[in-house]
């Protein structure tokens, strides 16, 4: 896919997107909101486990790092009398800094370790987001810092509901980040990406240096991962480390493998599940006659187990996760019609056969799908 | 001074403990390269067992000995049920598929029992003994230390002087001429992991009454500082898992006695990060063969 056809693409869907918002009630907007905070994250996520073969546990903790660099610059900025589309800019711009630094961080002790090792890492630095909250005086703790309400901006006041602006400003930011992701990934560094997971000896011999493209790839999911929390402080008007648990953080891996590792389509349809299928639950839980305290107790930990069910069977069964499925109904049909054409073999870096079924990588790319 | 002692005295009590939970991490890494993300949830399950038992016989004993027969229970199910299925190729695949039974264990036991925390009280006194004057060790620290050295000083003696060890070691470190030789590999596997799952479900039994108590969580931060310990002494290394063990657990009461309980994740994280940009593969793991 070339970069005039990733543009494109994007930009039909932010505006579908956007026009989806009008047909949808405001609680409904909110939740398409959060989607696309969840969607920034679990976008670079999926590049960074799918792409670079690095596991990270550890997400929510650099989206929190982003949301607390927005709500602080937000805040630094009002108390300047800064106010409207600058502070939103500069917030944002704070959050990725902070995020990427932070990421830059994890990626270089990353670029030292092998899977669990780094896993275990990450898994720690989540664990340890309450405690740095609370012993840095700025972040204020368990109370975590207030934002400035961004209101719906003049002339669409009596066009659209706050819900519905929130939404826009969130999906403008996702596209741009899945946008960026999408390009990454189809140019030559997604390519040297795929090239140190499958083999860095024979990457290091190619002439890449695998210690910086996964310090790269780190440092990208972090960006993304910053703007998802810059998004959801938009949003919810605060950051607190409440909000960015290991239980956000495992979801997050959940989302991905669900979507399809290494899929950014299978991203969103995860981002989506993330938000959706609690609220699913809720409803069903709500209609069936039990006693509410037993709803109460459900309506935490349903979702969870639906969720931990689902990663289980989909990595023991069929580790290309939805997305995965979906490409290979697709290249089923097309071998049905007729017989594979041996195309340009540059394009594939491990031979089809190589790749046992049940194994986690992201689905071989033929060629012909352009 | 009195103080310095006293933190150094829990802080080893508290090594101990998570040195066995880290040796339960140690022996699954070892027999199957996997590190078992499950650990903690799959050892409060066992706990969860042990404490209705408890409460059902009215003697602490048949609850340990319930929770270590439960522990192994779940590790068997475990290894048997969902992590076979983990590909030997991908290293992510065992990783993810522990985080799924993670999940899946603590909100299973969220909707049977509940998120409060239920007090777990010691079969000892928890105040400190004076020796000469000076406070040291609860009889419930020493309980502890007792049961947790004597398990580990069993698991060495299993490894090292029995059949069943040696079939254990070899096939962990060369499943190939292993299964070869006639060694069941899958079976020895299987064992590696109920003996696992059982230590380290007794681990989180010994530590719950000294926690906020039980609660599906409970054994979180237990497997955070296991897990670090197992790192700083080296996967592969049973002895660097007791000496690391004891380190962390010492550093950690001291952080907490001077600093603040809230800073102890912190601390672990820097231990964490400094251990491994020096010695990836922990202090006291043998040199791996440059590979490029």
């Amino acid at each position: 896919m070339n970069a005039r056809r990733t543009l494109l693409l994007a930009l039909g869907g932010l505006v579908l997107a956007i026009g989806l918002t009008f047909l949808l009630d405001p609680y409904r907007n909110y939740q398409l909101a959060i989607a696309a905070a969840y969607l920034c994250a679990t976008a670079g996520l999926t590049v960074l486990v799918g792409l670079s073969g690095q596991l990270s546990l550890g997400h929510a903790a650099l989206m929190a790092a982003g949301g607390y660099g927005y709500a602080l610059t937000s805040q630094a900025l009002t108390s300047a009398g800064v106010g409207g589309l600058p502070r939103f800019l500069a917030a944002t711009v704070a959050a990725v800094v902070a995020a990427g630094v932070l990421g830059l961080l994890l990626g270089l002790a990353g670029a030292r370790l092998h899977g669990p090792y780094l896993a275990g890492l990450t898994l720690t630095l989540v664990v340890a987001v309450p405690a740095v909250a609370a012993s840095v005086g700025a972040l204020q703790g368990d109370r975590g810092v207030q934002t400035q309400f961004e209101g719906v901006p003049g002339p669409l006041k009596a066009l659209i509901a706050l819900e519905q602006w929130q939404a826009w400003v969130a999906l403008a930011v996702a596209a741009v980040a899945v946008t960026g992701l999408a390009l990454v990934r189809d140019g030559r560094t997604g390519l040297r990406m795929r090239a140190v997971r499958d083999d860095e000896v024979a990457a290091a011999l190619a002439g890449i240096a695998p210690a910086r493209v996964k310090v790269l790839a780190f440092v990208v999911s972090s960006v993304t991962a910053g703007l998802g929390g810059a998004v959801l402080t938009f949003v919810t008007q605060s950051v607190s480390p409440g909000a960015y648990t290991v239980s956000l953080s495992l979801l997050l891996l959940v989302a991905v493998v669900v979507g399809g590792l290494g899929s950014l389509l299978g991203a969103a349809l995860g981002a989506v599940l993330l938000v959706l299928l609690p609220w699913l639950v809720g409803t069903v839980t709500d209609a069936l006659p039990l006693p509410s305290q037993v709803t109460q107790r459900l309506d935490g930990t349903l979702p969870l187990l639906v969720f931990g069910l689902l990663l289980i069977v989909l990595v023991a069964g069929a580790p290309g996760g939805l997305a995965g499925a979906l490409t290979a109904a697709r290249a089923r049909r097309r071998t049905r019609r007729r017989p594979p054409a041996p195309g340009p073999s540059a394009a594939r870096l491990v031979p089809a056969a190589t790749t046992r079924p049940g194994e986690l990588r992201e689905p071989v790319r033929t060629p012909t799908e352009g | 001074m009195d103080r310095l002692v006293f933190l150094l005295g829990t802080g080893l009590a508290r090594g101990t403990l998570f040195a066995l939970f880290a040796l339960a991490l140690v022996l699954i890494w070892r027999a199957t390269r996997i590190v078992n993300f499950a650990a903690g949830a799959m050892a409060i399950v066992g706990v969860y067992v042990g404490v209705a038992v408890t409460g059902l016989t009215g003697s602490y004993w048949w609850g340990l000995v319930a929770t270590v027969l439960a522990g192994g229970l779940v590790g068997l199910v475990v290894e048997r049920g969902v992590l076979r299925f983990a590909s030997p190729r991908s290293p992510l695949s065992g990783v993810i598929l522990a985080i799924g039974l993670v999940i899946v264990l603590q909100s299973l036991l969220g909707i049977a029992f509940g998120q409060q925390h239920e007090p777990v009280p010691a079969p000892f006194s928890d105040r400190p003994l004076r020796v000469g004057g000076v406070p040291l060790l609860s009889p419930y620290d020493v309980f502890v230390v007792v049961v947790a050295l004597g398990l580990m000083a069993v698991l060495r003696l299993l490894f090292v002087r029995t059949t069943l060890g040696l079939q254990l070691r070899a096939a962990a470190f060369a499943p190939e001429v292993a299964r070869l030789l006639g060694v069941r590999v899958a079976r020895m596997r299987t064992v590696g992991w109920v003996l696992a799952a059982a230590a380290a479900s007794l681990a989180a039994m010994l530590a719950v009454p000294k926690e906020l108590g039980l609660n599906p969580h409970a054994a979180d931060m237990l497997f955070v500082y296991a897990f670090t310990v197992a790192v700083v002494g080296g996967l592969d290394s049973p002895g660097g898992a007791l000496l690391a063990g004891l380190t962390v657990g010492v550093v950690m009461s001291l952080v907490t006695g001077y600093l603040g309980a809230t800073l102890a994740p912190v601390a672990v994280l820097a231990l964490l990060v400094v251990v491994l940009l020096v010695r990836p593969s922990g202090l006291f793991a043998q040199a791996e063969a440059r590979r490029a």
